[in-house]
């Protein structure tokens, strides 16, 4: 006998394993519909290969694994793809997610496979390679891509292998029936996982309530070097964990893996799995699901296509839907209820659990915490879930992280122990979610403050640039207007003033600098674009009946003065410079002349037009107006605006309509004269 | 047909707070069978009036809260209260002294800190130290055990002493405890031989009331209502204290290590105030030093201070410190290399 250690805590629910056990496993046979979810496992969902209306053959890829954590998914039997869309899973928060749904042909035509029963011809890699293929995912409850879990980092030195048969939820025995029904598959399976990873020793650990399990396995096992342990039954010593510690006495490090502790952990059902793969080619595509409880007439395992939806498998043991109100994938422990009954099985689905109202009743209100402690008794991984409590529902999350809240592994047992009700684990998980989004949201503000942080320093930087240029430009002033002559001591003031002068004086004679006059040009056009702009706002708005047209009004008649201005300032300045610039080519004139003769020579072009381009020009102008309006119109119809902009527009639409009508007239009358 | 949605567990287990506290009381029988055999019947009284009173204050203060009665009045808490506040108290106690000291207990110590789980101080022996320090010639005097004055008193008699104090007029005897402590001039053995209160090997009457108390705790700690820890290490500690100053049995003596086990309230106090979960410290490493610093104190007060029994006092001062040696006795999470949180 091998020696096997304790864990802290622990709980001995009613095992309730004897009602599914009775019978050998059932073939469930082909649903008229499978709905086979993307995402069945830890990691990025597969990704669809598949098209709507193709045939498929059983074990075909429908869709391909995305990235290293991700396993591929395969068509559990042929048939017709009928859709790929979003269905209703089986997940605790109900929600949906893709889905491909294949109607069966019933010939359950396997597509060809390819199987190596000397799998020593294949190295590990390529052996990996396989099992990822095959899409096996750890089927005991997470869901962890088996491919994955077998990739040991390069240089871990790998003790231990543990086949994990515990099985310790109550109620289900779908790993029960496969050590009774097939212990020669698992322990072939396990020699294959022993080739891959090359451990010192390969276990299998088991609970003492299977002892036919166990003797079937001993008895498969003789020879193999597999040894088959079993320990006291406890809930959970299934958990990989505690299993770990039952076995090998060593404890895997917070938030590491079991590599770490030399340790590699498969489940039963896995561990058949990879068995199939590696010999047979078979991909995983169907697995052994309990269905028990007393709200069926014949509690039993069934050999369940993945995507059989569960209302088939449980009409198969006799549902009686009247006696149950919660359905359950996985145990009482740790499984969740599912939102309704027509959810697929998925490669995690070790159990379909229909209780009825009696067996286990909705629990009552919780009464106030009498700090017993049983909750601490009871938790495997020695926490002190009353503390806990108490800082979960004072939202104390340092507090909760220093009591190692992230140790737990929301096992129950603390909830089943307590007297008084308290939903605990519920508290956990709250707190761990809020805590998690917490520090999302604080890595956010860390990232946006660092990008805060490093744009104040570029700006900084230019400022300091800047500085360094302005500084070296006055250094250089001052070094000129030495070499110029004044004395060393001269006051900077008097030198830019004597520069000022000096300048003016320049300017002065004439050959006047370019730039000032473009300068004033410049500022009289932005000037006029401005005006142009402002105005067409007032006019749409007075259109549209806006409540800011006397705002619009006042900036307009803001722009148009400081147009004015900035003619004048152009005005002055072509007058003060240009008769000395051009005096010889050109007579004086000043501003208000050369304004009359622009107005004259407008004036003069004008009547050079005949009435008839005039009125064509007007016309022109008005058809355009009347399409902005029309657009304007629309566009406020679109964004729904108040009544009164739109029937001030549509009125504005029959003004210009009129007044195109008229300049039509016009125009007739003016090319017919 | 809609179906349940609800978190795991689905399960649950047989235990509730409800019961915890029904065995708690079913674990008194024996020691107030006992005490009634060899004092009378005033330690019934106590309690009948005792859990009425309970239920009446606990019943208002629920109502002053707005609290559902039902809900909270079916798990027994009140009654525990009531049933270890009254077995505390000296036999033949008035009504308005049992009342007072309920109403200490139900209404300040309990429901004013939020009832039931959030008091930080054992509501029955809050109530008994204030009742200690109000009346203490009443809470002071106990009645002479079976074979020392005479007959003893008749339930009709025990219910006049509590209903009609003016009227009744019992025979009082200081207890075993308080003649040891007044003793400064014999040595142990005259001291037993010269008083009718003593018997076997602590005070008549008393040592068997302590086994009954023994007997309870025992079958409580067989149902695993509370764990060994806290009342094992008050008992060790007051055993360890009484054995070092012991002396031999001279007249300066403080008593034999059985004495201190066996009179007054020490196995009462082990079993059923110290276990207390909710004022108690909850890591199992607390409840050593938790229950340790009880027995030392018990002992300090016994033998140097001014009362003939010294849980209470011991107690309510450890439930100060309970949270911080919580604190500090974090056990050792899984996967973690020492105590203090850090992986």
């Amino acid at each position: 006998m091998r020696k096997t250690f304790g864990f802290h805590g622990g709980i001995h629910p009613p095992e309730n394993k004897h009602q599914s056990v009775r019978t050998p496993i059932a073939d469930a046979g082909i649903p008229p519909q499978l709905i086979i979810p993307l995402s069945q496992h830890i990691g990025t969902p597969a990704g669809v290969v598949v098209t709507i209306g193709e045939h498929v053959l059983k074990g075909q890829v429908i869709a391909e694994a995305q990235g290293f954590v991700s396993v591929p998914k395969h068509a559990p039997t042929s048939g017709t793809i009928h859709a790929i869309e979003d269905r209703l899973i089986a997940h605790p928060s109900g929600h949906l997610a893709p889905c491909i749904v294949i109607v069966p042909d019933g010939k359950d035509e396997w597509i060809e496979c390819v199987g190596t029963p000397h799998y020593e011809t294949l190295d590990k890699v390529e052996l990996i390679n396989l099992i990822r293929h095959a899409g096996v995912a750890g089927m005991g409850g997470a869901g962890f891509p088996s491919s994955v879990k077998l990739s040991v980092k390069a240089g871990t030195h790998i003790e231990t292998l543990i086949i994990n048969g515990t099985e310790c939820e109550p109620y289900i025995t779908a790993d029960d029936v496969l050590m009774r029904e097939r212990a020669d598959q698992i322990i072939e399976g396990a020699k294959i996982l022993r080739y891959i990873i090359g451990p010192q020793e390969t276990l299998i650990g088991v609970e003492d309530n299977k002892p036919e399990g166990i003797a079937a396995l001993r008895a498969a096992a003789q020879g193999s070097g597999i040894e088959v342990v079993d320990f006291p039954t406890k809930y959970p010593s299934g958990g990989e964990k505690q299993l770990i510690e039952i076995l090998t006495g060593k404890q895997v490090p917070s938030g590491g893996l079991p590599s770490q502790v030399g340790v590699v952990c498969q489940n039963i059902g896995s561990t058949v799995a990879i068995y199939d793969a590696v010999v047979h080619g078979r991909p995983l595509i169907s697995r052994v699901t309990t269905v028990t409880g007393n709200a069926v007439r014949e509690p039993q395992n069934f050999q369940a296509l993945i995507g059989t939806p569960m209302r088939y498998l449980l009409e198969k043991a006799g549902y009686q839907p009247e006696k149950n109100r919660r359905l359950i994938m996985g145990g009482p422990m740790m499984g969740f209820t599912v939102p309704d009954i027509d959810v697929p099985i998925v490669k995690t689905t070790n159990c379909l659990l229909a209780p009825t109202e009696a067996e286990l009743p909705t629990p009552p209100p919780a009464q106030a915490c009498i700090r017993c402690g049983m909750c601490a008794e009871a938790c495997p991984a020695s926490l002190l879930p009353q503390q806990l409590f108490w800082f979960a529902q004072g939202k104390e999350f340092e507090k909760l992280e220093h009591h190692n809240l992230f140790d737990c592994i929301e096992c129950g047992a603390c909830s089943y122990a307590c007297p008084s009700n308290i939903p605990l684990v519920q508290y956990y998980r709250a707190s761990k979610a809020e805590i998690l989004q917490l520090r999302r949201d604080h890595e956010k503000a860390e990232a946006s403050r660092i990008r805060f942080e490093s744009r104040q320093q570029r700006l900084e930087q230019a400022e300091a640039e800047k500085e360094a240029k302005r500084a070296a430009r006055k250094k250089a002033a001052e070094q000129r207007a030495q070499a110029t002559g004044g004395d060393a001591g001269e006051d900077p003031i008097q030198a830019a003033i004597a520069r000022a002068q000096a300048k003016k004086a320049a300017q002065g004679t004439g050959d006047g600098d370019e730039s000032e006059l473009e300068k004033l040009e410049k500022a009289v056009v932005s000037a006029q674009k401005r005006l142009d702009t402002a105005t067409t706002k007032l006019e749409e708005a007075k259109a549209a009946g806006s409540d800011f047209v006397e705002a619009l009004q006042t900036g307009v008649d803001k722009t148009r003065a400081k147009l004015a201005a900035a003619e004048q300032a152009l005005g002055v300045y072509q007058q003060s410079h240009q008769p000395e610039a051009a005096v010889e080519d050109k007579p004086p004139v000043d501003a208000a002349a050369a304004a009359i003769e622009k107005a004259m020579a407008k004036r003069q072009a004008e009547a050079a037009q005949s009435p008839a381009e005039k009125a064509r020009a007007d016309l022109e102008k008005l058809q355009k107006r009347l399409q902005k309006t029309q657009e304007t119109l629309i566009q406020s119809k679109a964004n729904g605006d108040e009544e009164k902009v739109i029937i001030a527009l549509e009125s504005t639409v029959v003004r210009l309509t009129e007044k195109i009508n008229a300049a039509q007239q016009t125009l007739q009358a003016a090319e017919d004269a | 047909m809609a179906l349940m949605r609800l978190t795991s567990p689905h399960a649950h287990g047989p235990m509730s707070t409800q019961r915890v506290m029904q065995y708690v009381l079913l674990a008194t029988v024996p020691g107030i069978v006992v005490l009634t055999h060899f004092f009378g019947f005033g330690t019934l009284v106590n309690i009948l009036w005792g859990c009425l009173v309970a239920l009446a204050c606990e019943s208002l203060a629920l109502k002053l809260r707005g609290r559902p009665l039902g809900f909270y009045l079916k798990d027994c808490s009140a009654l525990v209260t009531a049933f270890l506040l009254c077995i505390a108290l000296p036999p033949y106690s008035p009504w308005w002294l049992i009342a007072v000291g309920i109403a200490s207990s139900i209404l300040l110590a309990k429901q004013l800190y939020g009832g039931l789980g959030y008091n930080p101080f054992n509501p029955a022996m809050a109530g008994y130290v204030i009742l200690l320090i109000s009346f203490p010639v009443q809470m002071t005097t106990w009645a002479p055990p079976l074979g020392t004055a005479g007959e003893l008193p008749g339930l009709w008699e025990a219910l006049q002493a509590c209903f009609t104090p003016g009227l009744y007029d019992g025979v009082t005897m200081a207890t075993p405890l308080d003649v040891l402590k007044q003793n400064n001039s014999l040595l142990i053995d005259d001291l037993w031989q010269q008083n009718p209160q003593f018997g076997t090997f602590a005070g008549l009457g008393w040592e068997w009331a302590n086994l009954a108390f023994l007997a309870g705790g025992a079958w409580l700690l067989y149902k695993r209502i509370f764990t060994w820890h806290a009342p094992v290490a008050m008992l060790a500690s007051l055993s360890l204290l009484a054995a070092i100053f012991y002396d031999g049995g001279s007249s300066a003596s403080g008593g034999s290590p059985l004495f201190h086990l066996f009179s007054g309230a020490t196995m009462f106090g082990a079993f059923f105030i110290v276990t207390d979960p909710v004022t108690s410290a909850v890591s199992l490493r607390g409840r050593l030093i938790y229950g340790a610093l009880i027995g030392v104190l018990v002992y300090i007060i016994r033998v140097r201070g001014n009362y003939p029994d010294a849980v209470a006092f011991a107690v309510l001062i450890m439930n100060f410190a309970a949270p911080f040696i919580d604190y500090y006795t974090q056990p050792r999470t899984y996967g973690h290399s020492d105590k203090r949180g850090e992986k």
